[in-house]
């Protein structure tokens, strides 16, 4: 190694020095081109600040039904706004605007004091969707309005204003905490982003990307020329899995009604249809819902807003005997040979738990005690299985947890154990508790959606799917629109051998297709349906105070439930109805699910043709 | 024990030049926070610069107390505490703008990236200073310096800002130059680097990531982002013409044009004030900084006083090229500050240590080693 002597580092860095003075001489250059050679123009373009961003919006995909029915379209907005520069003097420009589009003054100069402080070079938003005549005057009075114009921007309209609003849900403006944590990338402030339902569940879908330009404008704020130009990317339109027509029909059916009805095709857990009433006006959301609307729908006790199909969280009542009957085929605890009698009461311990029918079912079996609803027969299998067994196959059928259906805030219900119990009330369970849940009168909640599922489930033999509201999605390809199909997903099965779903099926259509059955009254000709009622207690009566309770306030009254699925053999509708303080399941809900079952194979050109 | 010939050969020449660029950035950051409210109260931002450059020049005036030689063994500690700083500022930073830079210490803010920077030079020079060899360096040389340089470069583009990691990379790049490699090893490094990129952009880049490099590369791709930027610049500095518009006459400086008018952007308010003729002025200072740093590595008496004083130098020289390249639309738009111009605390700190280092190195040039 040869140390390097001081001729060496003068060569060195004489090379350095150089190559600094090359590249000064580079950024010397380009200041005399930017300053001299093109620095007129770029002067006259100094003058009036007048590169301006314009921002173009992108549309929001559109949303349809299965069948490419309309449900959410776009429809042109016209905003009117004003670039503070360009509008001087402003107060008299504000005040000229006032009179020709007689919108108070006061309004007008409110936005513009909150909008100074932003910038007084971009465009201010006035006033949202002006009318039409208002429109004319401002484009006939141009000349003296300096600075100010309409944007066309786009907004949502609901085609069927009430029709699946909580599946379909709304949009509302985005707010200043998610700007700053920058939830959704691309949105500015004044978008809007889904707030509720598909809107806000499929928003990466629907969302398009914003575009923009770069334009030159003269003194009064006018186009010159545009520079460069980004184009917006339009949403992605899908397709629900909803029928929009069966949807309309159930709708129509459970108009003065409270409750809600779910219903899926059990062949891949597609949600034909969701209901819950009373519901709202979609397009009252529209540009944000004004206070006095808002607070009547949220002050109304029948609660509009909620979900009832997915967030009504209701005891299964009889439906729950399903389960129970289950656990106890699986468990080994009751087979078709074995029977209970029922006089109309089980004694446990030192207290009578009534059957509903107070002259008694006699002696049944499994099947008949399903057709008929016994509840003593199931009293004496669920003591004979146990809570925590019990939950265990509750769960394993799908109860007590979400189903994971794209909708946000669905709620999981309840299954009762005896941790559970301990853990909530810090007393540990009783036996008698056992009894009622086995009939689903405890501590146990379902909501519509998941019982559903369940019957879904059961008539297709045992495949839970994945409930799921989004079919497919319009993909844009050059010219042509590819609808990306989704697969159902199976998210589980149903912890049942075929031979105890064989029994348990055949108690279901006994139900609607035998003499005794709870539902008999609502057959179809031609067509079998399988199905359970139930009629779920809002209150704890004593047993005995249960006839008398006709004369109680509406919101004591039961609510009813009607869960099925039809043709039975090869099931094309699973239904969950619950009908709040209907009374009973068999009146005032198993109606209604005749109904929504022919009217789907109607659609579906199932019916068959009555002879008389 | 302060020696009174240190005294005497105190570099004054570089305290003006420094001290006239300080004076121009007071200036134009005077007009560029103030833009549009003239004779409005003192702003915020420069009264911070002012605190900022006080308490830097107090720093060095201590600093000159400290033989340089004491840095030679000092700057492996330094490196490994700025690289604990750049892992501590991907764990606990402020999350600003889509990246992870600032890390914060009681009341005040802080850029480690900045501070790597004069570490990375010192450990640098400390590495290089053992092993020089008028012949060049063999290949086998390199792999510590590359480590040296790999660390602090993956952390900051994680944060990620790939301007401050470039500029590392052309740093260590140009003092590797400086002190010589074998021609051989120059050759093959080069080929290496040409033939990673085609490698790198088929196979390791994702889509949005190459979308990025290519918008990095030619901002005009994102005319609502940088591109928007770019162009509002260009009209700054090509509408001051030959003399400009004056002082706090600027138009383009307006707050809704250039959001970084302050900061990175600061030389669009001084060319369309000042004009062609404020440029050739900076230009001309910026110049006799570096000369003058130059000159300073020439004069030391030992290799690692040299190489130090020619990092420093080129990292002025890097910053100054990067930033109005950008500015004026030659360059990708990247983060990088103008040095003793833009706006901020650990770019002013940081150029301020830089300066106090060379001014150390120069007024011991008479030292006996």
């Amino acid at each position: 190694m040869k140390n390097p002597d001081r001729e060496w580092l003068k060569k060195r860095l004489m090379n350095s020095t150089v190559i600094i003075l090359a590249s000064f001489s580079v950024l010397l250059l380009r200041f005399v081109y930017l300053q001299v050679v093109e620095g007129d123009e770029y002067r006259r373009l100094s003058e009036n600040n007048c590169i301006r961003l314009q921002s173009i919006p992108a549309s929001r995909g559109l949303i349809y039904d299965r069948n490419g029915t309309l449900l959410a379209d776009n429809i042109p907005s016209f905003d009117l706004k004003i670039v503070l520069q360009d509008a001087k003097p402003v107060d008299e420009t504000i005040q000229k605007l006032a009179d020709f589009t007689s919108i108070p003054v006061e309004e007008l100069m409110e936005r513009v004091d909150s909008g100074k402080k932003v910038s007084i070079y971009k465009p201010l938003l006035l006033k949202r969707n002006i009318t039409r005549d208002q429109l004319a005057v401002v484009e006939a009075h141009a000349f003296d309005l300096p600075g100010v114009k309409v944007d066309v921007e786009l907004m949502r309209k609901y085609i069927y204003k009430k029709s699946a609003a909580h599946l379909i849900g709304y949009l509302g403006e985005i707010n200043s905490q998610e700007i700053e944590n920058n939830t959704y990338p691309d949105v500015k402030s004044g978008d809007s982003i889904g707030r509720y339902g598909a809107e806000k569940s499929f928003e990466d879908i629907l969302r398009g990307k914003r575009g923009g330009r770069q334009i030159e404008v003269d003194a009064s704020g006018s186009l010159v020329r545009v520079i460069n130009t980004v184009n917006p990317l339009p949403g992605k339109n899908i397709l629900l899995t909803i029928d929009s027509k069966l949807q309309q029909t159930i709708e129509s059916i459970m108009e003065d009604k409270t409750g809600a009805v779910v219903a899926i095709d059990p062949s891949n857990g597609d949600v034909l249809a969701m209901v819950s009433v009373p519901s709202f006006d979609l397009n009252d959301f529209i540009g944000g819902i004004s206070n006095d609307k808002w607070k009547s729908l949220i002050s109304n006790p029948d609660k509009p807003i909620a979900n009832k199909a997915i967030q009504g969280e209701y005891p299964p009542a009889s439906t729950y005997k399903i389960v129970t009957a289950i656990a106890a085929l699986e468990e080994g605890v009751v087979d078709i040979h074995t029977t209970h009698f029922c006089p109309g009461y089980y004694k446990y311990g030192n207290r009578e738990y009534r059957c509903w029918k107070k002259s008694g079912h006699g002696r049944v079996n499994i099947v008949k005690a399903l057709e008929k609803s016994c509840d003593v027969f199931f009293y004496r299998t669920g003591e004979a299985v146990g809570v925590d067994t019990l939950a265990k196959y509750a769960i394993g059928c799908g109860l007590g947890k979400v189903t994971n259906i794209e909708l946000a805030n669905e709620r999981p219900g309840l299954i009762p154990t005896g941790a559970w119990k301990k853990k909530r009330f810090g007393t540990p369970w009783q036996g008698g508790e056992t009894l009622s849940v086995a009939i689903g009168q405890g501590f146990n909640l379902t909501t519509p959606l998941q019982m559903a599922a369940l019957l879904a489930a059961i008539g297709n033999n045992g495949t839970i799917y994945r409930p799921r509201i989004l079919k497919s999605i319009q993909e844009y390809n050059e010219a042509i629109d590819i609808h990306k199909e989704l697969k159902p997903e199976i998210s589980g099965g149903l912890p049942a051998s075929s031979q105890t779903l064989e029994l348990v099926k055949e108690g279901l259509l006994n139900v609607v297709e035998s003499e005794g059955g709870t539902a008999r009254k609502i057959r179809i000709q031609g067509i079998d349906i399988a199905g359970k009622t139930g009629t779920a207690q809002v209150f704890t009566l004593k047993k005995s105070d249960r006839d008398s309770k006709r004369k109680f306030a509406r919101h004591l009254r039961d609510h009813a439930w009607f869960v099925c699925y039809a043709p039975a053999q090869n099931p094309v509708i699973a239904v969950a109805i619950i009908i709040e303080h209907g009374e009973h399941g068999s009146t005032a809900a198993a109606p209604v699910a005749s109904e929504v079952i022919r009217a789907w194979l109607e659609i579906k050109g199932m019916l068959p043709s009555i002879k008389k | 024990m302060f020696d009174r010939r240190l005294l005497e050969n105190f570099d004054w020449g570089l305290t003006i030049i420094t001290f006239l660029i300080g004076i121009v950035g007071l200036g134009v950051l005077y007009s560029a926070v103030n833009a549009g409210d003239p004779g409005g109260a003192m702003h915020l931002f420069f009264q911070k610069q002012m605190i900022w450059i006080t308490g830097s020049v107090v720093i060095v005036l201590l600093s000159l107390f400290i033989p340089y030689k004491l840095f030679d063994r000092g700057s492996f500690i330094a490196y490994l505490i700025c690289v604990g700083l750049l892992i501590a500022v991907l764990i606990f930073g402020k999350y600003v703008a889509g990246s992870r830079r600032w890390l914060a210490l009681g009341p005040f803010t802080m850029q480690p990236s900045e501070l790597m920077k004069l570490s990375l030079i010192f450990v640098l020079a400390s590495v290089y200073s053992g092993i020089i060899s008028e012949y060049g360096l063999p290949f086998k040389y390199l792999i510590k310096p590359a480590l040296l340089l790999f660390f602090p470069f993956l952390l900051i583009v994680l944060q990620p800002d790939l301007g401050t990691a470039l500029l590392l990379l052309f740093i260590a790049t140009s003092i590797t130059l400086f002190v010589k490699v074998k021609k051989s090893v120059f050759f093959s490094c080069a080929v290496i680097a040409v033939a990673a990129i085609p490698l790198a952009w088929g196979f390791a880049l994702k889509d949005y990531q190459k979308e990025r490099v290519l918008t990095f590369l030619d901002p005009d791709r994102d005319p609502l982002g940088a591109g928007y930027h770019i162009i509002q610049s260009k009209i700054a500095i090509g509408s001051g013409m030959l003399s400009g518009k004056g002082f706090l006459k600027g138009t383009q400086n307006a707050l809704a044009f250039l959001p970084e008018h302050h900061t990175d952007f600061i030389l669009s308010v001084l060319a369309e004030e000042w004009g062609l003729l404020g440029c050739c002025v900076l230009l001309f200072l910026y110049f006799m900084l570096l000369l003058w740093g130059l000159n300073i590595s020439y004069c030391c008496r030992d290799m690692f006083g040299s190489i130090l004083a020619f990092g420093i130098t080129i990292m002025i020289f890097w910053q100054i090229f990067i930033n109005i390249g950008m500015v004026m639309g030659l360059l990708p738009v990247v983060g990088v500050p103008l040095p003793l111009i833009s706006y901020g605390g650990s770019s002013v700190v940081t150029n301020m240590i830089g300066i106090g280092v060379l001014l150390n190195i120069s007024m011991r040039r008479f030292v006996k080693v």
